[in-house]
């Protein structure tokens, strides 16, 4: 399973880098979408990978990361996803208003032969 | 003390309510707004002034404050932290936030919607930010305090904002995924986020797994770094600062010490002398890129002609004299650091202001410089008038001429400024560099012969101190000639009294600190004194006990 998740935070963050690289505003929301994807997955295997297992402690198991799986990567998995959707749709606002202020969706606001 | 531990939440609550009670008025009431925000700003700043005091005045001992508020024990729980530091950068947000909002008061306030809700909410998160001690709460706070700086910095809307705005946010948001990289690998190897636990996990990860945490921890850096405007992660900083509006770019002059801070605070933790194996890890990193940042702005500063666009520049060149400092890890030169950092800042930000006041009196008759990169800076012969021409205006005597209050003011002011920045006596910067170059020179005080003789970098970091402040009086000096001494009919402005008033506190600040800078070089020097020795936060964090609730006390009266 690891390398699956490996493979699959590389491929997301590697496709990202590509495209914030890319010169429209299109291609550079859609690779830091890509990015915090890949951001999350990473945090959320930084608790370590189990199958099966719980973060919240039932009655009769004993209490230890044999048994559970580490609750506080997900807390934090949680509050990244939410901070980078609302960081995403304010950047979608400027990248409107940029589009409508200088007529091109090149990210600096003009294209290069110009 | 407990008091006064209850009092560390007040500078993150109390812009957090004021800005949901603007919000709730609505798109009316600005007046009310404005009054509000003024009254809340100053209040905080009274607040933060009232820490700084009380941190002063304590032992060095009992300096550290400490709040749980979730009331969970320490490695456990988010914990705000109260010390020499934090209380500094405290001051000094709440001095520029409230001399920000005066000149905002003016104009600025009315050019967009919800300018004093998302001024708040940017004060809350540069308090937040210097006031936590938990790596994912910094995160949080770091958000907080961006977003607030995207809707702050597009205030005023227009072309070349949103422009630079486009690629600011798309920076930041860049930045902040590597910072949650970095803080997911620390806790990965160290298994916690407190930072006051990180530091004494530190000594004992395991060999095989340092490399992990040094790679984490460099991740992590690359996102404070980019935020204090290293090279070369700072080409977003200066089209970003130079198109925001006036009194926007004054409080950004906080932001970038925040990232100043944010590597402070965790270098010295995380990997002070007590670290073991990661002992002063990346401090070489520090003082080279400090240095090439230093080398590289000091260059640009000469290359530019509009004023906001210099005051970008000297941000830098104050970004990389700080950096380069503190990576040297030596206490007399951190302390005064510091106390460049806080002269630096309040100059730079009564420069962005007095910035905009001196273009305004151009901007009647003249292009505004959009495409400020193609254009190279004029000669100084072009201003030599025709010979045989009165320059007067009314072809009267020249000799005599009375000189309206404005420009009067506006040049003064400029001149302070300029000497502030360049860091010439009689003012304060000249205070701040003369400690910085001294500290190179006798790293163990004054009198005392140090161990070994100045390394190549220190050789480096005090000839490009005197460098740069050079280039920065070369430029300074041209554009205070064009703006203030060419030959051309231009209206004085018009300046509102709520537009001088913040220039006249920040410079007064720096004034006051020429005259009397004893009190406040003691103290950063506490303050650099506090940091070499992290047992003491480390010890105030981890003790600090939850305090009893109603239940429990009830339960510990009847057992």
């Amino acid at each position: 399973m690891e390398e699956v998740i490996a493979v699959a935070i590389g491929v997301l963050a590697a496709s990202g880098v590509w495209l914030i690289l890319r010169p429209r505003t299109y291609q550079v929301i859609m690779g830091l979408c890509l990015l915090s994807y890949g951001v999350n997955l990473f945090i959320f295997s930084m608790g370590s990978l189990f199958i099966g297992k719980e973060p919240i402690i039932k009655d009769g198991v004993p209490q230890d990361l044999l048994n559970y799986t580490d609750p506080l990567p997900q807390a934090l998995v949680l509050t990244a996803i939410v901070i980078s959707f609302a960081m995403t749709a304010l950047f979608l606002v400027v990248m409107l208003a940029s589009r409508g202020l200088t007529g091109t969706d090149h990210v600096d606001g003009r294209e290069r032969d110009e | 003390m407990s008091a006064m531990n209850q009092m560390i939440v007040l500078p993150i609550l109390l812009p957090l309510l004021t800005a949901a009670l603007m919000l709730m008025l609505g798109e009316k009431h600005r007046q009310l707004k404005a009054r509000l925000n003024l009254l809340s700003s100053t209040l905080g700043l009274g607040i933060a002034v009232t820490l700084l005091l009380w941190v002063r005045n304590q032992g060095a001992a009992e300096s550290i404050g400490v709040y749980l508020p979730g009331n969970w024990p320490a490695p456990f729980g988010i914990v705000l932290v109260l010390d020499h530091l934090s209380a500094l950068m405290l001051t000094l947000t709440g001095v520029i936030g409230v001399s920000a909002l005066l000149f905002a008061r003016a104009r600025w306030a009315n050019a967009g919607a919800s300018f004093h809700a998302l001024f708040q909410v940017q004060l809350m998160g540069l308090y937040g930010a210097f006031l936590t001690a938990d790596l994912f709460n910094l995160f949080v706070f770091f958000e907080v305090l961006l977003a607030a700086s995207y809707g702050l910095l597009l205030h005023g809307s227009g072309r070349a904002r949103v422009r630079a705005g486009l690629h600011y946010i798309a920076i930041n948001l860049f930045a902040s995924s590597l910072f949650l990289i970095g803080a997911a690998m620390l806790y990965g190897v160290t298994g916690t986020l407190n930072m006051a636990d990180l530091a004494l996990k530190i000594p004992l990860v395991p060999e095989a797994d340092r490399g992990l945490l040094h790679a984490g921890a460099a991740i992590l850096a690359m996102a404070f770094l980019a935020k204090a405007g290293i090279w070369p992660l700072n080409f977003w900083l200066v089209p970003a600062y130079a198109s925001a509006s006036a009194p926007v770019a004054a409080l950004f002059a906080i932001m970038t010490k925040v990232g100043f801070y944010a590597t402070l605070r965790l270098w010295t933790l995380l990997f002070s002398g007590q670290a073991g194996a990661s002992a002063h890890f990346g401090g070489q990193w520090l003082i080279y890129g400090g240095l090439a940042t230093l080398a590289v702005a000091a260059v640009s500063i000469l290359a530019a002609q509009r004023l906001e666009r210099m005051a970008a520049l000297s941000i830098l060149v104050s970004a990389g004299t700080l950096l380069a400092a503190i990576g040297f890890g030596q206490p007399i030169l951190t302390g005064s650091a510091l106390f460049y950092l806080v002269s630096s800042t309040l100059a730079l930000s009564a420069l962005f202001l007095l910035a905009e006041l001196i273009e305004r009196s151009r901007s009647a008759n003249e292009q505004p410089l959009y495409e400020e990169e193609d254009a190279l800076p004029s000669p100084l012969e072009s201003l030599h008038p025709p010979k045989g021409i009165n320059l007067d205006d009314q072809q009267k005597v020249v000799v005599g001429q009375i000189i309206p209050w404005t420009m009067a003011f506006l040049g003064l002011s400029f001149i302070a400024c300029a000497l502030l920045i360049i860091g010439m006596p009689p003012l304060s910067g000249f205070i701040g560099k003369l400690g910085l170059i001294s500290a190179l020179f006798n790293p163990l005080g004054l009198g005392v012969e140090p161990e070994q003789p100045l390394s190549p970098a220190g050789w480096t970091l005090a000839t490009l101190l005197i460098l740069s402040g050079m280039a920065s009086l070369i430029a300074f000096g041209r554009v205070g000639i064009q703006r203030f001494w060419k030959p051309e009919e231009r209206p004085s402005p018009v300046l509102r009294r709520y537009e001088c008033l913040p220039i006249v506190i920040l410079l007064g600040l720096c004034l006051i600190l020429s005259v009397k800078a004893e009190p406040l070089l003691r103290y950063t020097q506490d303050t650099a004194a506090s940091l070499q020795t992290p047992e003491r936060y480390i010890n105030a964090v981890l003790s600090s006990r939850p305090l009893p609730g109603p239940t429990t006390q009830n339960a510990e009266v009847q057992p």
